[in-house]
């Protein structure tokens, strides 16, 4: 595998530009996120009605990794329900763990490279582990020990 | 024996790791710091121990456990020397560093005949720079007796203030634990006038002395310290085993630790009578192979000599920190006048994890992360540092395979 294939363009143009960036005034949900092995930090805000996400945000920071996963997360779940970010969630976590695609994931296609780096897959789901407990309202810090 | 670049070079080929791969490139190693790489000598030590003349010591009565247990008392007088300790008695073998530190937490807080035990409102003299083995500890102790920890602050180069330091000693005063050398900053921290500042305030000092052993001459004798403890693992020993030093000042003076076999004399349920030291202190069966392990580790760095090894470290930090003068975007933390061969750092506004996992692609292993030192990355204001330390094997060659790769970091991020 090479470098590239693991920071394609697009992680790192998400990396430095991070979509749905900021604080969501309206937000219902809110949740902190720590990855303790490398510091990575992240809060996402989260607007919810009827089980389905209206609006997403996040800041925070980190890795090349954990930030373009972040912004590509808030991208692709925005109307989603809570069932289909579970159901994509799944899918993504296959995809950065064995490097398989199960259904058409779009750009987060993108982050297929870091299976091959087993360490840094705590990095690629911090923002969804963190998404997940801040729907469950969960009061824990999420982490991805 | 006076250093020589080119006579030093061999000791590489000592080294069976420095012919791996990482990521299938011919491996760097430049993480020394977390551990060090292990010579055919000490591989060749515990094999041949394990093969041939194993056998658990102080028990059996048959030749090959009496040659297995004069083995392992011959390492605590290798280790004496070493460290400059006056008597093989003051040598406690103990898992590692994180051990011995626990050690002298447990027994020297609940006192003697001679000291009271610690109480609330005691305090422990700690410094900014300790790593997280030298801060929970105490932690622990805090929140179950209450003591008070006082942590001595670092400049912006990464060395104590002394005058701080000076300022905390009060009739409270129980400890001062503090590490010999910073495992991110590289500081070589001033421990005799530390001790002497302690003492005159009648303090006993403990000392981490993780990432001091493997690199500099010791001799605990004239630094007058009180404890003294560190890894064989970083010191190119094996994993597993360290080192205690109990000043024989302390000998007489601590309660056993952790209670079992090999540390009594008699047994009943009534009465139990304890061995003298040092073996009053190594309840169970040890890690006899570790301990032969580390004999042919210090054997091996005898015969090098530390000074040389100092002399080498040195060079490597200086031709590094020349080659850093056309790399601006690194920011360097730790510029103490006494360092070690380490440099923690970060690259312009790249996260370390990026950089390591570069440097990892380019089969260069160094550390990306807090160092288990959280406090000092709340120091500096980073989340994670990026370090790369070096050992008797490394070249400057090494170093340049580093200055390359971060090249190709900065070409990837701009």
């Amino acid at each position: 595998m090479s470098l590239r294939e693991l920071y394609q363009e697009m992680i790192l143009d998400h990396s430095k530009y991070p979509r749905n960036f900021g604080v969501l005034t309206h937000a219902n949900h809110e949740h902190v996120g720590h990855n303790p092995l490398c510091g990575d930090k992240i809060t996402i805000y989260l607007h919810e009605e009827n089980g389905v996400i209206k609006a997403v945000q996040f800041e925070g920071s980190g890795c090349a990794i954990s930030l373009a996963s972040a912004s590509l997360m808030t991208e692709s779940i925005k109307g989603k329900t809570i069932a289909e970010f579970e159901a994509l969630f799944s899918a993504f976590h296959v995809l950065v763990t064995e490097g398989k695609e199960t259904i058409d994931l779009g750009k987060l296609d993108s982050l297929r490279g870091v299976s091959a780096f087993p360490v840094r897959v705590k990095c690629a789901t911090l923002a969804w582990h963190t998404l997940k407990a801040a729907l469950l309202q969960d009061r824990n810090p999420a982490t991805t020990e | 024996m006076i250093y020589d670049a080119a006579s030093f070079s061999t000791y590489r080929h000592d080294f069976p790791m420095m012919a791996a791969t990482n990521r299938g490139k011919p491996l760097v190693f430049l993480d020394s710091a977390a551990s060090a790489q292990k010579p055919l000598a000490v591989i060749n030590a515990m094999q041949q121990f394990y093969s041939q003349q194993y056998a658990n010591i102080h028990r059996g009565i048959y030749e090959i456990s009496e040659s297995a247990s004069h083995q392992f008392e011959q390492t605590r007088e290798t280790v004496r020397q070493f460290i400059g300790a006056k008597k093989a008695e003051e040598i406690i073998f103990v898992s590692g560093t994180t051990a011995g530190i626990n050690f002298i937490a447990n027994t020297l807080s609940l006192g003697s005949d001679n000291r009271q035990a610690f109480k609330a409102g005691d305090e422990v003299i700690l410094t900014e720079m300790e790593h997280h083995a030298n801060i929970v500890p105490w932690y622990l102790l805090a929140k179950r007796i209450g003591i008070r920890l006082r942590v001595v602050p670092i400049n912006d180069e990464g060395e104590l203030d002394l005058a701080v330091y000076q300022s905390f000693f009060n009739d409270k005063t129980k400890l001062v634990a503090v590490s010999h050398v910073s495992n991110v900053l590289g500081t070589i921290n001033p421990i005799k006038t530390m001790a002497e500042m302690a003492h005159h305030h009648n303090v006993p000092i403990l000392v981490d002395g993780a990432q001091a052993a493997p690199h500099l001459p010791l001799n605990v004798t004239q630094l007058d310290v009180d404890f003294y403890t560190f890894s064989a693992h970083k010191l190119y020993g094996p994993t597993g085993i360290g080192v205690l030093y109990i000043n024989e000042r302390f000998l007489h003076d601590l309660p056993p630790y952790q209670g079992g076999g090999n540390m009594i004399r008699t047994v009943s349920f009534d009465e139990v009578t304890f061995a003298k030291p040092p073996h009053c202190f190594e309840a169970g069966t040890p890690s006899i192979a570790s301990v032969i392990g580390l004999h042919a580790a210090i054997n091996y760095l005898s015969t090098i000599g530390m000074d040389n090894v100092r002399a080498h470290e040195l060079e490597l930090l200086d031709y590094a920190e020349t080659q850093l003068k056309s790399h601006p975007e690194i920011t360097i933390y730790g510029r103490a006048k006494e360092k070690v061969g380490l440099l923690s750092f970060t690259l312009g506004a790249v996260h370390p994890h990026d950089i390591g996992t570069i440097l990892d692609h380019a089969g260069i292993a160094v550390r990306a992360g807090h160092h288990c030192a959280m406090p000092l990355m709340e120091r500096f204001k980073v989340p994670a540092m990026v370090r790369i330390a070096f050992g008797i094997y490394n070249n400057t060659a090494d170093i340049d395979h580093f200055f390359q790769a971060c090249e190709s970091i900065k070409g990837m991020f701009q």
